[in-house]
């Protein structure tokens, strides 16, 4: 018993399901299939992004440009299909996706080659890719009426029951946990967070490996741009304004450690889901969506204590060591 | 975050002297940053050099400068607040609230001051007292505060502060010396002396190096640390106040993203973001050219999201210049 509540993932599905009982006791119909599934894909972009900020939180990273990121692929998917909306769609989210790798990759660049310290980085890259959209936007909105019908169906196209905006966020989820699991690569991520010095001795790159990881967080982004900017049907400047903060809640909700080296992809999932349910839940029981954010940031602090108390607990202590590093 | 470097490290054979250490300095290489700006503002407005432009110009940093303060110490111990901006947004908040319930003046003065220290106490006990990383606390606290703000406004506004209130934000101590910047000039004093002539900024600064030492020398390290957090969210306080009473009105979004502009001025003033160095006179520095640079693009009639876009230039390339440079040198010595 002690063993299951000390394991974040299943932690987490109680505590989503003890939240969707509550819920159902006020408003019965919020648990039905059809109304889950749409609870599931409006977390889909969170659950991308997070997917993204997990492997650079693993490597002791932080990408804080990450919405900002998002906004500006969105802005040149935006902007690609305004001026040519005959170019197939799969051509604007490749290109979107490889903008955001690029994107990624001056974050990573910048962390690997100059060792200048991430949250540095990513905070000054957050405001030149903010401003670089109002640079390339002036400021103008692009709206429903300048994007092709093709652009905006994509997302909501149903297949199998479910919108293509969902079915893309399982493929990430799977594609993400096969690369954790299953690559050198994945398992690098791990070893440069839980021990750099030792991931250099077992012959790992520590920059390379935090570059890709900026690179895989980037691409992720470049795509949530595009479903972003397509599944609200506007692009401006300040979209996603503050979304970073959402991705990297759902890391800390999901057990991910903000110290490197600990989490998994269920957790990130289960983070993001644990935030998606609560915003969709808001209006429903009638509380003020002005709530939503107290409440997130009470869940952050909770879910950081719960964290700090199960790392905490890791084998003996063999050599006598003062708290905290 | 703070991690040891994987490199060698190497120690000089002799020491420079007091002199070349001064001229190598980050703060001379900002003075010399501040001045080139000012000279090329001054070229490039006919406007710029009036003294009362100027006085004006000084709005545009006081109140973050003096949350910069009490951030450099926070930074150089090796923690984080990232939780400053909505510390603004509660306490206007409650000052506003106070307001519809008849507060006067000081009254005002006391419920924005307070409001800010227990959101700093929050953010400490959270950090010493539960041992949590800085960073997603005040991640954490972020939220809550401005959420805070949020369930008691909405989109709601408070207005009608008292005419007297508006001496904070609005009032001049002498001909174009505003009441904030004399406060600017009182607190850039006050925290240089505390982390320059004090033992508690030695132990700020001996935390931030090797907090197991600190702690094995006898540092009241979680004392220290939560001091620290308080006094941020005392300058919080006092920021609060300076900008609602400039603003006379308080809304849940006031003061949005000025987390990322406190702590780009302090990185900018050449304190290390992984802690144990800095001086507070590079953060005075430091704010003046983040002040005059925005505000010789003003005059310039340039978007204020550009200028963003200039200051996280500015962030990322005085971090990763000198680190260059000190590579291009090691290459030609070999």
């Amino acid at each position: 018993m002690a063993k299951i509540l000390k394991n974040r993932e299943i932690l987490l599905v109680i505590a989503i399901a003890a939240l969707l009982v509550a819920i159902t006791l006020r408003f019965p119909g919020f648990v039905a299939p059809a109304n889950l599934a749409r609870v599931y894909n409006d977390t889909s972009i969170l659950i991308i992004l997070a997917l993204g900020q997990m492997a650079v939180i693993l490597t002791r990273c932080i990408d804080l440009s990450m919405a900002a990121n998002l906004a500006l692929c969105g802005m040149v998917a935006a902007m690609i299909n305004a001026a040519f909306p005959g170019v197939p769609i799969p051509l604007v989210i490749l290109v979107v996706v490889a903008l955001g790798a690029l994107l990624g990759s001056i974050n990573g660049l910048l962390v690997w080659k100059l060792d200048i310290p991430p949250i540095v980085v990513t905070l000054g890259t957050l405001t030149i890719y903010r401003g670089t959209i109002f640079l390339l936007s002036n400021g103008a909105w692009i709206n429903a009426h300048q994007m092709s019908d093709a652009f905006k169906a994509l997302p909501r196209a149903p297949l199998a029951g479910l919108p293509v905006l969902s079915w893309l966020s399982v493929l990430a989820i799977a594609a993400v946990y096969l690369l954790m699991t299953r690559t050198p690569v994945g398992r690098a991520f791990f070893a440069v967070g839980g021990n750099p010095h030792a991931a250099v001795y077992t012959g790992i790159d520590v920059g390379r490996t935090r570059f890709l990881a900026y690179c895989l967080s980037g691409a992720l982004a470049g795509l949530s741009g595009y479903l972003w900017v397509s599944r609200y049907a506007v692009a401006y400047v300040d979209i996603a304004a503050g979304f970073e903060l959402d991705i990297i809640a759902a890391c800390v909700i999901g057990g991910i450690s903000i110290a490197g080296g600990i989490g998994s992809v269920p957790g990130a999932v289960l983070g993001a889901l644990f935030l998606g349910v609560i915003k969709n839940a808001l209006p429903v029981v009638n509380i003020s969506p002005f709530a939503q954010l107290a409440i997130s940031g009470t869940v952050i602090i909770i879910a950081v204590a719960v964290n700090a108390r199960t790392e905490k607990r890791k084998g003996r202590v063999i050599l006598k060591k003062a708290e905290a590093v | 975050m703070a991690e040891a470097r994987l490199s060698p490290r190497v120690i000089p054979d002799r020491l420079q002297s007091r002199g070349s250490r001064v001229l190598k300095s980050w703060e001379s290489l900002l003075l010399v940053v501040a001045v080139l700006i000012f000279t090329i503002n001054s070229f490039a407005s006919p406007y710029f050099l009036d003294p009362w432009n100027l006085s004006d110009a000084t709005f545009n940093f006081t109140e973050k400068a003096m949350i910069a303060f009490a951030m450099a110490l926070v930074i150089i111990s090796g923690e984080i607040d990232l939780s400053v901006a909505s510390i603004i947004a509660l306490s206007s908040t409650a000052m506003g609230l106070a307001v519809t319930m008849g507060a006067d003046t000081p009254m005002l003065v006391v419920v924005g001051l307070g409001t800010g220290l227990l959101c700093g106490a929050v953010n400490g006990l959270l950090i010493t007292g539960l041992g949590l990383p800085s960073i997603v606390v005040t991640i954490g606290t972020m939220s809550l505060f401005r959420g805070l703000s949020f369930i008691i406004l909405g989109d709601q506004a408070f207005t009608g502060y008292p005419a007297s209130f508006a001496y904070f934000g609005q009032g001049y101590v002498w001909w174009v010396f505003s009441f904030e910047f004399a406060l600017f000039v009182l607190f850039a004093l006050i925290y240089s002396v505390l982390l320059h002539k004090t033992n508690f900024g030695r132990a700020v600064y001996a935390i931030g190096n090797n907090q197991t030492a600190a702690l094995f020398s006898g540092v009241r390290v979680g004392r220290v640390k939560f001091i620290l957090f308080l006094l941020t969210g005392l300058m919080a306080g006092i920021a609060s106040i300076c900008l609602t009473s400039r603003l006379g009105s308080t809304r849940p979004s006031i003061a949005l993203g000025v987390e990322l502009e406190v702590v780009t001025m302090v990185v900018l003033g050449g304190v290390s973001i992984l802690g144990g160095s800095g001086t507070i006179p590079g953060v005075v520095l430091a704010a003046f050219i983040m002040g005059m640079v925005t505000f010789g693009f003003g005059l310039l009639n340039v978007p204020g999201i550009v200028m963003s876009i200039f200051i996280g230039v500015l962030l990322i390339s005085v971090i990763a210049l000198p680190i260059l440079w000190a590579r291009a040198r090691r290459r030609v010595a070999h």
